[in-house]
C-alpha cells in the first residue's frame, strides 16, 4: 500500500468505488430488466391497437371492391382508408397484381420487405412488421383481402392487398423516455452510495486509525494507551487483543523496570552502607601512614597494606555512588564559565603528569567555556590516567575547536597514547561497568568505573565520547603533525563538549586574561544567580 | 594547637576522626548529638566546628543556624557523597566549607588550616593605614571590622575573606575559580558554589539582597567584582 498515496491506494477510496460500482450496475441491471418488459408491452399494445383498427376499416370497405379492381379503385379505397386515420399519421398502399395505389404516393413501396410481400400474398392472415429507417422506427401492417366463404373453410386470397405504414414516434419517445429514467435513476443512486461508502469506510476506518495511532505511541513508549472498545465486530477483537497486548506488555515492562530499580537501589544502598565504616577507616589511615617508619619491617609491611587497599576501597565506593546517582538522575550539571585549557592543565598538573603528558593546548585565555569544572576535571583525569596506565608513553592531550566552526561549535579533547590499542573486540565495550579489555590485568588502580564514570559526564554535558584505534584521529591535524604523530598505534579517545559561552569570547590570545581587564561593562545583577543553580 | 569540636554521630567515625585530629595535634571535643554540641560550644568555646549534616534529633542543618545566630565560629560540614542539595543548603545555612565522606585526615585537617588561616593570616591588602570607605560601608582591614552604616556587621570568616579579597581591588573582575583558590584555598577544580552561597550570604549582611546589589556585582560567565560607589 506503500506505493499509492493514501488517498487513491486507501481502504476509504476503494469502498468508495466498490459501492458505486455496485449502485450502477445494479441500478443498470434493474432498468434494463424493467426497460425490456415496459418496451415489449407498450409496442405490443400500440401495435394490436393499430391492426384491429387497420382490419375494421378495411373490413368496412372491402365488400366494396370489386373482384377486379382498377387502378382507380385501389386508389380511392386507400385515399379512403387513409383519411379515417389522417390524425394518426396513417400511410396506406394497395396492391393487386401489378396495380399498386399508396394514399401519398408508391413510393413508401420500398419499405416493405419482400418477406412481407411473400406472406400475404400466399397467406390469408394479417402480417405485421417493424422498421427502421434513418433511425425512425414504423410498424408496417400486411392485410391481405379475402373472401368470407362463411364458413370454417380456409379464406380465398382475393389478390387485393392493404398494407398499413404507421410511424411510432409515440412510442419510440416513450421509451427514450424510460431510457432517460433508467440513466437519471442510476445517476442518482450514485450519490447515496458514496455517501454510504463513506459512512462505512468511516465506521470500519476509525477503529483502524485508533489503532494506528495506539500503536505509534505504544512504539514511542506510552505502554498505558489503550482503545475503546465498541461493539463486538472483527474491529472490536482486534482492539481488545491490542488492549490485552498492551497490558501484558506494560505489566511485564513495570515489572522490569521494578527490578532494575531494586538492583540499582541495592547497590546504591550498599554503598552507602559501606560508606559509614569506611569513613571512620579512612580516617584513621593517614595515622597509620605517619606511624609506619617507627614499626618493624613486617607490622609496617602490614600496616601499609591495610591503609593502601583501604584507599582503593574509598575510591571504589566513591566511584559507586557517584554512579548511582547517575542512574538515579540526581546529578545536575554545576556550570561556570572558565579557560579550558588551564583547567586540562591544571588537571595534569595536580595530579603531577605535566611532565608524563605531551599537552597540547591553546594559548591561556583564547578557549573559555560553560563546563562544570570538577566534572571536566574528572573527565580529563580518567582518560590520561588510563592512557597512563594502560597504554604507552608519549601520551598526547590535545584540545582544539575543529576548523571553520564558531559559535555553537564543538570543543574536542583527544587523549592518545602509543601503546597497542584496545582488542577489537573490546572496543564497543570499553566504556561498560567493570568491563577490562585486558583480561590479564585485573587489578589495577582504577575501580573499573572510570570510563563508564566519565562517558555520563561528558553525556551529562549534551557531549559525544568515542574511542578508536590507530593513527588519523591525531595526525589529521594539519600543521602541527610530525612523523612521531603519524605512528601513533594506540587507542585515542575523543570528547566532544558544546562550546557553550554565556558572553562574547574575549579576544584570542589575550595573556592578561581576567585578572588584567575587567569587561568595559558593570552589568548589575540583582540576584546573582545564574541558570542551572538554585 | 587548635580546639576544634567534632559533631558526628556514629561511635566509629567520631573515634576515627578524633584520633586523627588529636593525631594533627589539635585539642578535639566530641559530641554525639546536635543538642550536645550546642551544649558544648559555649563551655568548650572551639575554634571550628565540624559538623555532620545527617545527625539524629535536631539535624546539621539546624545545629548550623543556630550556632550562627550566636556565633560566627567557622564551620566545616562533613555531608555525604555529592548529596548536592545538602551542600547548598548547608552553605546558605552558613558552613563555610565542606568535605565529602569518607574523608581523608589529611584533607580534613588541611580544611580545618585553611579556615584558621583566614582569621589570622593577613588578608590581602593588609598594610593599608586606615579604613575604607565605600559608601555606607566600612572597611577596616587591620582590625578586620565591617561596618555598614556604623552598626558593625558580623561576618563568618569565609565572608569576611570573600570580602576583603574583592574589595582589594575594587572593579576588578574575580572569577569563581580564582575566588575559591584565594579565599577557600581550594584547587582549580574546587567547588564553585561556595563561591555563589558566600556571595548570596555577604549580601544577605550588606543589606541587598533584594534589588540591586550595590557593592557585589556578577559579572555574567565571569565572576564577581566589588564596585566602590
Amino acid at each position: 500500500m506503500a506505493r499509492f498515496p493514501p488517498a487513491v491506494g486507501g481502504l476509504r477510496f476503494r469502498l468508495v468505488v466498490a459501492f458505486a460500482l455496485v449502485a450502477v450496475v445494479s441500478a443498470l441491471t434493474t432498468g434494463a430488466l424493467a426497460f425490456r418488459e415496459a418496451r415489449t408491452s407498450v409496442l405490443q399494445q400500440s401495435q394490436d391497437a393499430v391492426i384491429k383498427q387497420f382490419r375494421d376499416s378495411v373490413d368496412a370497405l372491402a365488400p366494396q371492391i370489386p373482384a377486379r379492381p382498377d387502378q382507380q379503385r385501389l386508389q380511392s379505397l386507400v385515399t379512403e382508408v387513409a383519411r379515417a386515420h389522417q390524425s394518426q399519421g396513417w400511410q396506406v398502399l394497395a396492391s393487386y397484381g401489378d396495380l399498386r395505389a399508396g394514399s401519398s404516393g408508391p413510393g413508401p413501396f420500398r419499405l416493405l420487405t419482400a418477406d412481407l410481400r411473400q406472406s400475404v400474398r400466399t397467406r390469408p392472415n394479417a402480417v405485421f412488421q417493424r422498421v427502421s429507417v434513418y433511425g425512425r422506427s414504423r410498424l408496417v401492417v400486411g392485410l391481405p383481402v379475402v373472401y368470407d366463404t362463411g364458413q370454417a373453410l380456409p379464406s380465398a386470397l382475393s389478390g387485393v392487398v392493404l398494407y398499413l405504414i404507421v410511424p411510432q414516434s409515440a412510442e419510440q419517445a416513450y421509451v427514450g423516455a424510460i431510457v432517460a429514467a433508467i440513466e437519471h435513476a442510476a445517476l442518482w443512486a450514485l450519490a447515496p452510495a458514496v455517501l454510504l461508502a463513506l459512512l462505512a469506510a468511516r465506521g470500519v476506518l476509525r477503529p483502524v486509525r485508533a489503532l494506528r495511532r495506539a500503536t505509534r505511541r505504544m512504539a514511542e513508549g506510552d505502554l498505558g494507551v489503550r482503545l475503546a472498545v465498541r461493539g463486538s465486530d472483527e474491529l472490536a477483537d482486534l482492539s481488545r487483543s491490542f488492549n490485552e497486548t498492551a497490558a501484558a506488555l506494560e505489566r511485564s515492562v513495570t515489572e522490569l523496570r521494578r527490578l532494575e530499580a531494586q538492583a540499582r537501589r541495592f547497590v546504591a544502598d550498599v554503598s552507602h552502607e559501606l560508606r559509614t565504616p569506611l569513613a571512620a577507616m579512612s580516617a584513621v589511615t593517614d595515622v597509620l601512614d605517619d606511624e609506619l617508619p617507627g614499626l618493624d619491617r613486617e607490622t609496617a609491611d602490614a600496616v601499609g597494606l591495610v591503609s593502601e587497599e583501604t584507599g582503593r576501597l574509598i575510591r571504589l565506593v566513591d566511584d559507586l555512588m557517584e554512579i548511582s546517582r547517575f542512574d538515579a538522575g540526581a546529578v545536575r550539571l554545576n556550570l561556570d564559565e572558565i579557560d579550558l585549557a588551564e583547567s586540562v592543565r591544571r588537571t595534569l598538573a595536580s595530579r603531577g603528569w605535566l611532565d608524563r603528558v605531551d599537552a597540547r593546548l591553546p594559548e591561556p585565555g583564547a578557549l573559555r567555556a560553560q563546563v562544570d569544572p570538577r566534572r571536566l576535571d574528572v573527565v580529563v583525569a580518567n582518560l590520561v590516567g588510563n592512557a597512563l596506565r594502560h597504554g604507552e608513553p608519549p601520551v598526547v592531550v590535545r584540545l582544539t575547536v575543529p576548523d571553520g566552526q564558531k559559535e555553537g561549535a564543538w570543543v574536542l579533547i583527544e587523549v592518545a597514547d602509543h601503546g597497542r590499542g584496545i582488542p577489537q573486540a573490546a572496543l564497543p565495550h570499553i566504556f561498560e561497568r567493570f568491563y577490562k579489555a585486558d583480561s590479564t590485568r585485573t587489578r589495577s588502580e582504577s575501580s573499573g568505573l572510570g570510563l563508564a564514570i566519565t562517558a555520563e559526564n561528558v553525556r551529562l554535558h549534551g557531549g559525544r565520547l568515542r574511542v578508536e584505534n590507530g593513527a588519523g584521529a591525531l595526525a589529521a591535524g594539519g600543521a602541527g603533525t610530525d612523523a612521531r604523530e603519524a605512528a601513533i598505534r594506540g587507542a585515542v579517545f575523543t570528547v566532544e563538549l558544546p562550546l557553550r559561552r554565556q558572553s562574547p569570547a574575549r579576544a584570542a590570545g589575550d595573556p592578561a586574561g581576567l585578572a588584567g581587564k575587567p569587561p568595559a561593562r558593570c552589568p548589575a545583577d540583582a540576584a546573582g544567580e545564574r541558570p542551572g543553580r538554585s | 594547637m587548635s580546639r576544634v569540636l567534632l559533631v558526628e554521630d556514629d561511635p566509629a567515625v567520631r573515634r576515627g576522626v578524633q584520633l586523627a585530629l588529636r593525631h594533627h595535634r589539635h585539642d578535639v571535643c566530641a559530641a554525639a548529638t546536635g543538642e550536645e554540641g550546642l551544649r558544648l560550644l559555649a563551655s568548650f568555646r572551639p575554634d571550628v566546628v565540624v559538623l555532620d549534616l545527617m545527625l539524629p534529633g535536631i539535624g546539621g542543618l539546624d545545629v548550623c543556624r543556630r550556632i550562627r545566630e550566636q556565633d560566627q565560629v567557622p564551620i566545616i560540614m562533613v555531608t555525604a557523597r555529592g548529596d548536592d542539595i545538602d551542600v547548598v543548603v548547608g552553605l546558605e545555612a552558613g558552613a563555610d566549607d565542606y568535605v565529602v565522606k569518607p574523608v581523608r585526615a589529611r584533607v580534613l585537617e588541611a580544611r580545618i588550616r585553611a579556615v584558621l588561616r583566614r582569621i589570622s593570616a593577613p588578608p590581602p591588602g593588609t598594610g593599608r593605614p586606615r579604613a575604607e570607605e565605600h559608601g555606607e560601608l566600612t572597611i577596616d582591614r587591620s582590625g578586620l571590622v565591617v561596618t555598614l552604616r556604623g552598626a558593625p556587621v558580623a561576618l563568618a570568616p569565609s565572608e569576611l575573606r570573600l570580602l576583603l579579597t574583592l574589595s582589594a581591588s575594587p572593579g576588578q573582575v574575580l572569577s569563581r575559580q580564582q575566588l575559591l583558590e584565594a579565599v577557600w584555598e581550594h584547587g582549580y577544580h574546587g567547588d564553585v558554589r561556595l563561591v555563589d552561597a558566600c556571595v548570596k550570604r555577604l549580601r544577605g549582611k550588606l543589606g541587598e539582597l533584594s534589588g540591586d546589589p550595590r557593592y557585589i556585582e556578577t559579572v555574567r560567565g565571569f565572576g564577581y567584582r566589588f564596585c566602590s560607589r
